[in-house]
């Protein structure tokens, strides 16, 4: 074969391009790999994007460098079962060799990557908004860091506002698994205390949609429903509720009023107004640093809610510690992330809703928010601050001994 | 087609997955059930071609490949191979094998040892394995015992029933099945110095069953029991009134399956480290039919095909097209391929080869290779 | 069966269902009552979806499990319809073509070239079923959407003896259920075509023989077996609401009901709805933790000792 000068001139530059395009990537810090999982699919599937959209909007605000580093996100979905959720992480992991890990988006999900994250010692792991109170509660995993608070703690001061309110006997309608077993823990430690009584509890299955019975049982001589459900759930329930006649008043769970409930696609439930909740989130708290939040959230996401949801708020706040963290080591992830990690466990997160600190099994202590739902000049409805209560921290204010993990019967005054 | 023409044709092979190939097309539906097993092969150089491969596959794959993707096709393909065996062998489709699996799961988990307090007994390991393989097959007998007076689509119905009756009933539970949380930490045991939830040492253990599986299904279906069954799958009245029992003949079957189902239970629950009513869902029946509709029923080898390209989507269908968009991505490909051969990837493997044994020579089977993508 | 066994079963099955339903009576006649109403009211949704698919299978032996998909489809479509033109009857309409178009597309180019493969047919509708569910979602994503009830179905009514109050909306499930069912039969024994597809079920060979256009008979059921689909998805994003998953959920009622009343029967699938209907409120009511599972023993029940179920008959 012959090679004319000409070819050897084109190779020539050909490899000198290349070269030259190699060298201005490496002259910068390789890229900082961060897995992101959230449910896309199953009952969660609209928590999920918006827990990915709030994710996002952390990235963003840094342009997508942190340190000097270019932030690269691996995006995975799980379908809300903890064994998708592990392959799915096992997958980022090992296979994608992301640097962090933050996820996963429910309870039992939470528990399920916390135990993996014991095998991967050298990778850190930041919760999504998964609030089983057992993920950090036994057994806590060196690596597996949550920057929210829990299902119980979000509810911490409902049992009081019910009470104000004149609820003496309530009846509390919830799914039947971890997550809202926590929320109900978390209003009736304090509701029980204060002399409030639950006559019934029904525990639905979770998905079952067909709510009329349920409502058929409520009890003639209850001031009002404590109704912790997700969703779509959430939402059939209040429709078939306002449907067959109900007039009681209600307290939602963290997730039943949240902005995904609030706003689904149909016409609004004037019921809902007057509705206390307890939530991590308030959508008119007027703070600034939240209002800014909400305006970047709003100018991000044209096609997301009129307000980030719940879900939003906790990725973003998981998102931003992942980052603020590797900012104040200045990208040093070497040493098996050691540095990292102690930088993490001591910081002080400042998020939208006040500061948050990490406690001895890396979970959070933060701010509670009790809301109340109004309807505002546009007719949209959203959420209104009663009470803000700061350092909330995972036991409710028990002792450690003390504290049980909430379940059907724990706790319990009829 | 000779079986020169056959060795000719596996060397050009190129061969994907290193799965082992059905020896000969396979037999068309409702030939008489005298037809002798046709996969009745000594073994071949592209057996041990497939095993020396099977085996050294950790040695120049990563962790993740050797764990995630290796060990959980291998345990799918032993649960799906329990269904290969039921359906493509016996005509028994049951939706309720992954439910046997689930049973296995759970009893290891409860009768050995698990992260919920309360429940789990604290058994020896081996103990608690055989508690629970024993009590699965029981189970999958008396699932055969339910369905056996039902017919095709009524057996599947039968079967998605009762797994998702059982479904309803460990979401439920908490006193024994601990509910929607499901048993934590069910972790095989350190045995001999080594750990066997380690990548390759599971690789292997997952490796050993298979194989175990796969021989003995392969042995089983040319048995009198095997060519009986498949005799009572054809046409039961004639086997009937030969004299032989049609009923316990099917029980037995679901038993077998059962076992073999349990035993990929165990592995799959060791797999995930967890089983949980997610685990017996629905969506997990209805995968085990996929998978063993994917590689093909008409051969036991078809069940683990089916298991590697189902993992393979599961993890890598979100790179290709979109992150969101996977479930379209594994859609599409399932649909492609029932849309478009009898028999899965066994139906297309058998279609090359009967191009091949009509037109010979390396070159035409090139070319009738390239067509049959083509089409 | 003899007298005798009739007796009996009609013993065994009927004296705890009475005894247990005085009781009820007497512990809380609202709740017996109101649960009675709402057991019956569900059925109907799960006859009107399920009619269509134990129609699809009864004429084609064809077990559609895209039918979710439809019933899904269906409800979406309906839901914008509504959203644009402000009427629920429009809706009803829309979701009903809407669903027999993607049917009728699905038997023309994809059915009608696998005749009498039952298995492959059903996979293939598994695999379309998930690629429907995720376009959807791509198209239209998770968000829930609820259907409001026409202006004069809204809100409840007030003032009833012992129940006080119920929905308007889901009590005319029941005449929406019977009018759809009686016109499904009137369809099936009074018009042409439904003699056509009845002569089909009994024997397609000769019905094919006797000169008439098979296909042509075939297409017309399947999209009217999926219309109905779309038809009970708009009833239901009124009382259920739409969002991803909701298929699974509609896909297994509808295989229980059909199952329990026979594969094929409308019928059959009206038992079976008001069985399974019933059943699962009442177990909600009473019985919340296992109730669903209750659901499905009583399906295993059947199938064990009717192999075809209530009113099946054989292929």
């Amino acid at each position: 074969m012959e090679i004319s000068k000409g070819t050897v001139v084109r190779t020539l530059a050909v490899i000198l391009v290349v070269a030259a395009f190699t060298a201005g990537a490496f002259a910068q810090a390789p890229p900082v790999k961060i897995g992101l999982l959230a449910t896309l699919e199953g009952p969660f599937a609209a928590g999920g994007q918006d827990g990915m959209r709030g994710a996002e909007l952390a990235v963003r605000q840094r342009n997508g460098v942190v340190a000097g580093r270019k932030i690269e996100i691996v995006k995975a979905s799980s379908d809300a079962k903890p064994d998708v959720a592990v392959n799915a992480t096992r997958k980022l992991v090992e296979q994608d060799k992301v640097d962090i890990m933050v996820g996963p988006l429910s309870g039992s999900e939470g528990i399920a990557v916390k135990e993996y994250s014991k095998t991967q010692p050298n990778t850190t792991f930041i919760n999504g908004s998964s609030g089983a109170q057992a993920t950090t509660l036994s057994s806590p995993s060196p690596n597996f860091f949550r920057f929210n608070t829990d299902g119980g703690q979000w509810m911490v001061g409902v049992g009081k506002a019910a009470l104000d309110k004149g609820y003496k006997r309530v009846m509390v309608i919830a799914e039947d698994y971890a997550f809202p077993y926590s929320q109900v823990q978390g209003f009736m430690t304090e509701y029980c205390k204060l002399g409030g009584k639950v006559p019934v509890k029904a525990w639905v299955p979770l998905g079952g949609k067909d709510y009329a019975s349920v409502i058929a049982r409520i009890p003639k001589d209850v001031d009002a429903l404590a109704v912790v459900l997700g969703g779509a759930d959430a939402v059939n329930f209040l429709n078939q509720y306002e449907q067959a006649g109900g007039d009681k008043p209600l307290i939602g769970g963290s997730i039943t009023v949240s902005q995904d409930i609030l706003n689904y696609k149909g016409k609004r439930r004037d019921s809902l107004v007057g509705t206390i909740a307890g939530s991590p989130i308030a959508d008119a708290y007027e703070a600034p640093e939240f209002k800014a939040f909400v305006a970047d959230y709003k100018k991000n996401f044209p096609d997301g809610y009129p307000s980030p949801s719940l879900f939003a708020l906790v990725y973003y706040i998981n998102m931003k510690a992942t980052l603020d963290g590797l900012d104040l080591v200045k990208g040093d992830l070497s040493d098996g992330q050691k540095k990292y990690r102690d930088a993490l466990s001591k910081m002080t997160l400042k998020t939208p809703v006040g500061d948050v600190k990490l406690d001895a099994n890396r979970q959070a202590i933060g701010t509670t928010f009790i809301t109340e739902v109004v309807k505002d000049a546009q007719g949209n409805l959203h959420n209104r601050v009663l009470k803000k209560i700061d350092n909330v921290n995972q036991t409710l204010g028990m002792s450690p001994a003390e504290f049980k993990i909430g379940s059907r019967d724990e706790p319990n005054c009829p | 087609m000779s079986a020169a023409n056959w060795r000719g044709a596996m060397n050009v092979e190129p061969r994907a997955h290193g799965a082992p190939a059905p020896a000969v097309p396979a037999r068309a539906v409702g030939a008489p059930p005298t037809a002798r097993p046709r996969f009745k092969n000594p073994v071949r150089v592209r057996h041990l071609l497939v095993l020396a491969f099977l085996l050294a596959y950790p040695w120049f794959s990563t962790p993740f490949f050797t764990y995630q993707i290796g060990a959980q096709a291998l345990a799918l393909g032993l649960i799906a191979l329990s269904l290969t065996f039921l359906g493509g062998f016996g005509g028994m489709i049951s939706l309720a094998q992954m439910t046997v699996a689930g049973i296995a799961g759970y009893m290891v988990a409860i009768f050995g040892t698990a992260a919920t307090d309360g429940v789990s007994l604290g058994w020896p390991w081996w103990l608690a394995v055989l508690i629970g393989i024993v009590l699965a097959t029981g189970a999958a007998a008396f699932i055969g015992w339910l369905s056996v007076r039902t017919e095709g689509i009524y057996t599947i119905m039968i079967t998605l029933a009762i797994g998702v009756a059982f479904y309803y009933l460990v979401l439920q539970n908490y006193a024994i099945f601990n509910g929607f949380q499901g048993e934590q930490k069910v972790f095989p045991p350190t045995l001999a110095g080594i750990y066997w939830r380690d990548p390759t040492p599971f690789y292997y253990l997952t490796l050993f069953w298979a194989l175990a599986g796969y021989l003995f299904v392969v042995y089983l279906l040319r048995s009198p029991f095997g060519i009986a069954l498949q005799g009572i799958r054809d046409n039961p009245r004639r086997m009937h009134a030969l004299g032989f029992n049609v009923t316990a003949h099917r029980v037995t079957a679901y038993a077998i399956a059962g076992a073999i189902a349990a035993v990929g239970g165990v592995l799959f629950t060791w797999y995930n480290g967890l089983v949980t009513p997610g685990s017996v869902g629905t969506s997990w029946l209805i995968n085990i039919l996929i998978i063993a509709v994917l590689g093909g029923m008409r051969h036991p080898v078809g069940a683990f095909l089916g298991a590697i390209v189902f993992v393979l989507l599961q993890n890598f269908a979100i790179d290709v097209f979109d992150r969101e968009r996977f479930n379209l991505v594994i859609g599409v490909v399932f649909l492609v391929i029932v849309l478009f051969s009898r028999d899965g990837l066994l139906g297309w493997w058998s279609a090359l080869s009967v191009r091949l044994s009509t037109q010979r020579g390396e070159t035409r089977w090139r070319s009738a290779r390239g067509r049959l993508y083509a089409r | 069966m003899t007298r005798f066994w009739q007796w009996f079963w009609a013993l065994v099955i009927g004296v705890p269902i009475v005894a247990l339903s005085a009781w009820g009576v007497q512990d809380n006649a609202r709740l017996f009552i109101v649960t009675f109403l709402n057991g019956l009211t569900l059925a109907s949704l799960y006859f009107i979806v399920a009619s269509g698919f134990t129609l699809v299978f009864g004429l084609m032996r064809n077990v559609n499990l895209a039918h979710g998909s439809l019933y899904l489809l269906g409800g979406y479509l309906g839901f914008f319809a509504a959203q644009f033109t402000g009427s629920w009857l429009l809706a009803l309409a829309a979701g009903f073509a809407a669903a027999a178009v993607v049917g009728l597309a699905m038997q023309v180019s994809i059915f009608r070239f696998m005749p009498g493969q039952d298995l492959r047919q059903t996979l293939v509708t598994i695999a379309l079923s998930i690629v429907i569910a995720d376009c959807l979602m791509w198209a239209i994503g998770a968000q829930v959407h609820q259907m409001s009830p026409p202006p004069w179905l809204d809100g409840p009514i007030r003032n009833l003896p012992v129940i006080r109050a119920y929905s308007t909306y889901r009590l005319s499930l029941l005449p929406i259920g019977i009018v759809i069912g009686v016109a499904l039969w009137l369809f099936l024994n009074r018009t042409r075509v439904g003699m056509m597809i009845r002569a089909g079920v009994d024997d397609r060979a000769m019905l094919a023989a006797a000169g008439v256009n098979v296909n042509l008979v075939f297409a017309t059921t399947f999209a009217i077996g999926a219309g109905l689909a779309g038809l009970g998805g708009v009833i239901g994003a009124v009382e259920l609401s739409m969002v991803p998953g909701e298929d699974t959920r509609l896909l297994l009622a509808s295989l229980v009901v059909v199952i329990v009343g026979g594969m094929g029967s409308v019928i059959g699938a009206a038992i079976g709805a008001a069985i399974f209907g019933l059943v699962e409120t009442y177990g909600l009511a009473y019985v919340p933790t296992y109730s669903v599972v209750f659901t499905f023993v009583i399906l295993v029940l059947v199938l064990a000792f009717r192999p075809r179920g209530i009113l099946g008959r054989p292929a």
